[in-house]
This record gives structure tokens, C-alpha cells and sequence, in this order.
């Protein structure tokens, strides 16, 4: 098997004496699409924080096609730019249109010529289907279409792999579809991708491998197809069992 | 009716003499403030950082500052310090200096609160894009900085220019000096020149500061 694009080893973070993240190893190869589930608090989103450097480590390694990727390190920015990572509250910065918040990072960090990020920026943004909205600002936007932008920022970047913290978490239900469907296709082009979410159908569909992470460790990790038509483990059980909504009728008597 | 006193400033060079005194006053203020903010902007931006050290310095400085009244501190530089160290600084010098300290004090301080409102997920998605943390804080963090900045840098900048009212007391012949002056030597020719010259040196202020207000305005309208 070809070298994978993400390795990670033995990973462990811990928070003020908590451990979080406990013993996590896991391999990301190329294109593909690896969900992540779990409870609220299970560590999945400091998982994405950790790889790309966002949180310091306590012990474990990291790497990026070889790289490691060490938490103040002098190379963080370089090996930054190949991590794309799309966060739940979006995060584009306000003074900046949507065209300036997509050119900023290509133009300063890895100084590409102004004409073809934008002309990129461009092709991308009507993709997405907000080719209009190239001269606004971000408050001019809704969630959806702000999340959608944030997309095509980190995607700007050439990414070797994306990274989505709950991208829809934040998303009024009508505009969490018009989000997802832009990630789908991403996974159609086999793009490379880790993604935390809550949306269950989704996961379904996107992924090629599910985990479930529950308090800070890896209990399941199995194609999509296995995890939610026969779960093996307990946890995993219980856990989709927490999606599903059963009343309890009195019967008439 | 009595006479308002303000004739006297016909009589004579006494306007353009006032304008004169003007001039100096903001000379004064303008070269602290240009200090102020570009030094105030520097050491606002090393405080947001976490060294521990340099927080307590900037600490000392700006309480320091915070407490002393602003004449004391020009009566330091101007007197205190000429005889202590043996040196000759004149009382413009003097003033811009105190003016300058104090200025760099407030904007560092006005700073410092800038920068750390700006919400920490901000650095974290520009570092995200591969940026390093001096490009992150120019392009994204400064900008907003800024623009939360205005209001308070420009009441910071009307107080400045309001108070080198206090520098005739070190000797420089600013625009309130100018006024006395005039009043004195006209003493008994118009006896009511007080009001008309000290409201003339009040609108005169006025036209100073009131721009920079509005422009104040302006600016938080466009960037809200």
C-alpha cells in the first residue's frame, strides 16, 4: 500500500491534567474520506486541532506525508498550507470580501500570482454557486453560504488533506444540505478528507471509513456500511441508539 | 451694551499672533501624537503577547502614567530633569516628550484591549492557512484591531490636543500664552478683552477637535 497522506501515533492530549485524547493512532491514505463520530466531549474535535498543530501534544507523534508536525515549530506554516481545515463558526474575517478572504492566505503565505488565484478562486466560487457574491462581505452572507466560502478558502490552498470541525454544527437545518452537497462532491473528486459530524445520513454517505471516538479513544473503526447496519461493538449501539426517538404510548385500556 | 472684548484681537498682529500661538500648540500635539500611535501600536501588539516580563514593565509604565497628573510630569521633565542631569531641553522638547510618554501609555493600553477582543479562533483559522504569525497579525488581526481602535484613539488624540493648554506653564508660547498676553497689554484700553479673547481661543479649540470627531464618525459608520 502507498504511503499514507496522515499518520498519526499514539497520540495523547491532555487538558489542565484530563487526558483527551488517549493513545489515537490512525492512518488517513490518499482520497479517502474518513468520519469521525462520537459523543459531545469524546475528543474529535481536538483530534482535528491536534493535527494541525492547533493544540500541543503530550505524547504520540504526527505526520504528514513523513513530516512531522510539532506544535512551534519553524516549518508549521509550510506544512499548515497543505492542511486544509474548515471550522463549525466559519471563522472568514470580516473586514475582508469574500474574493480578499480567499487570495489572502495564497497570495502572502505562498505567494502565487494575484491573476491565478483569483481566476481559481473564481471557478471555484461558482462550483459552489456563489459566483455573486465574490465583492461581499462576509455579514452580507448566511451561514450556509458563508461555510460554503470558508470551503472554497481552504480549498484555495491545494490541501493535501481537509480537515471539517462540525462544519454544519452552527447551520440553520434548511442551509446544513446546500454545505454537505459541497463535501460530497468533494469526496466524488477524492479529495482527501477528515471530517467531524453530527449528521448521521450524511456520514453514511460520504464515508469510507467511520470512527468512534468515545472518551478520548478510538472504539470502532469500521467501513460505514457495517457501522450502522450492524454495529459490533456496545458503544457503537448505544451510541446510534442515541439518534433514534421511540414514544411510549399508553394503549388504551 | 458692554463691549465683548473681542475687538482687540483686530488691533494689530494680535490674530495672526494667536494663530501663531495655535500653530505651536499643535505643532506640539501633533508630533506626540504621530509618537504616540506609531510607539503605542509596537508595544500594544508585544503586550498582547504572553511574555510575562515585559507585561510587568508595561505594567509599572502605565499605571505610572495613569497617576501622575500630566503637569507634574512636565514640571519633572522640564525642571526635574534639566537640573539632574545637567541638560537643556527646551519647553517644547519637554513637552512633547511628556505628551509623547503619555500618549504611548494610553494607545498602547487602547491597543492591548484592540487586539486581545479580536476572538482567539481568528488566529487559529489564519494559522490554519499556512500563515506565519507576523503575516496573521498584519492581515488579520491589525485590521480588525484598528477598526475597534477608532473611537477610543480619537477621544485619546482630542484629549491630547486639548491638554498642551497646560504647556505654557514650562514656558512655550502656545496659543493660551498668547491670549494672556494679548489681554495684559490691553488691559486698560479693553478692560472685557478676557472674554472675547478666551472665547475666541475656546472656538479656535473647538475647530481643532471637532473635525476629528467627525471624522471619528465617519470612519465607524463605514468599517461597523
Amino acid at each position: 500500500m502507498a504511503e499514507p497522506v496522515l499518520t498519526i501515533e499514539h497520540l495523547t492530549k491532555e487538558y489542565d491534567g484530563q487526558t483527551v485524547l488517549k493513545d489515537v493512532s490512525l492512518q488517513v491514505h490518499e482520497g479517502e474520506v474518513i468520519v469521525i463520530v462520537g459523543p459531545s466531549g469524546s475528543g474529535k474535535s481536538t483530534l482535528l486541532r491536534c493535527i494541525n498543530a492547533l493544540e500541543d501534544i503530550q505524547g504520540g507523534e504526527i505526520r504528514l506525508r513523513g513530516q512531522k508536525i510539532t506544535a512551534g515549530a519553524k516549518n508549521l506554516p509550510q506544512i499548515r498550507q497543505k492542511i486544509g481545515m474548515v471550522f463549525q463558526s466559519y471563522e472568514l474575517f470580516p473586514h475582508l470580501t469574500v474574493m480578499n478572504n480567499i487570495l489572502l492566505a495564497p497570495m502572502k503565505a505562498q505567494k502565487r500570482a494575484k491573476e491565478e488565484v483569483q481566476a481559481e478562486a473564481m471557478a471555484l466560487l461558482t462550483r459552489v454557486g456563489l459566483a455573486d457574491k465574490a465583492d461581499s462581505l462576509p455579514r452580507q452572507l448566511s451561514g450556509g453560504q458563508k461555510q460554503r466560502v470558508a470551503i472554497v478558502r481552504a480549498l484555495c490552498m491545494h490541501p493535501e488533506i481537509l480537515l471539517f470541525d462540525e462544519v454544519t454544527a452552527a447551520l440553520d437545518p434548511e442551509m446544513v444540505r446546500e454545505v454537505l452537497e459541497v463535501i460530497l462532491q468533494l469526496a466524488e473528486n477524492k479529495r482527501t478528507m477528515l471530517i467531524v459530524t453530527h449528521e448521521m445520513p450524511f456520514a453514511r454517505a460520504v464515508a469510507d471509513r467511520i470512527i468512534l471516538l468515545d472518551d478520548g479513544r478510538i472504539q470502532d473503526d469500521t467501513d460505514p456500511e457495517e457501522f450502522f447496519e450492524s454495529p459490533k461493538t456496545e458503544l457503537a449501539k448505544r451510541f446510534l441508539q442515541s439518534f433514534e426517538y421511540t414514544r411510549t404510548r399508553k394503549s388504551d385500556d | 451694551m458692554q463691549s465683548l472684548g473681542v475687538e482687540v484681537l483686530f488691533k494689530g498682529k494680535n490674530f495672526a499672533r494667536l494663530m501663531g500661538g495655535m500653530w505651536t500648540a499643535l505643532k506640539i500635539s501633533l508630533v506626540s501624537i504621530a509618537i504616540s500611535m506609531v510607539l503605542g501600536l509596537l508595544l500594544g501588539m508585544l503586550v498582547s503577547r504572553k511574555n510575562r516580563v515585559l507585561r510587568g514593565v508595561m505594567r509599572c509604565y502605565l499605571e505610572f502614567i495613569h497617576i501622575m497628573p500630566q503637569m507634574v510630569l512636565l514640571f519633572l521633565v522640564f525642571f526635574g530633569t534639566s537640573k539632574a542631569f545637567g541638560w537643556n531641553l527646551s519647553g517644547e522638547l519637554s513637552s512633547v516628550i511628556v505628551f509623547s510618554l503619555w500618549g504611548t501609555a494610553e494607545m498602547s493600553d487602547l491597543v492591548r484591549g484592540a487586539v486581545t477582543s479580536v476572538p482567539k479562533i481568528q488566529y487559529e483559522s489564519a494559522m490554519a492557512l499556512g500563515m506565519t504569525p507576523a503575516q496573521v497579525n498584519r492581515y488579520v488581526i491589525l485590521p480588525q484591531a484598528v477598526r475597534r481602535l477608532i473611537p477610543q484613539s480619537i477621544n485619546l488624540i482630542t484629549r491630547m490636543i486639548k491638554t498642551t493648554s497646560l504647556v505654557l506653564m514650562v514656558g512655550v508660547v502656545e496659543i493660551l500664552k498668547v491670549a494672556q498676553q494679548i489681554i495684559e497689554a490691553n488691559r486698560k484700553a479693553s478692560p472685557n478683552a478676557a472674554f472675547g479673547v478666551y472665547l475666541t481661543v475656546f472656538l479656535l479649540y473647538f475647530l481643532l477637535c471637532w473635525p476629528v470627531s467627525l471624522l471619528a464618525k465617519h470612519l465607524e459608520k463605514r468599517w461597523g
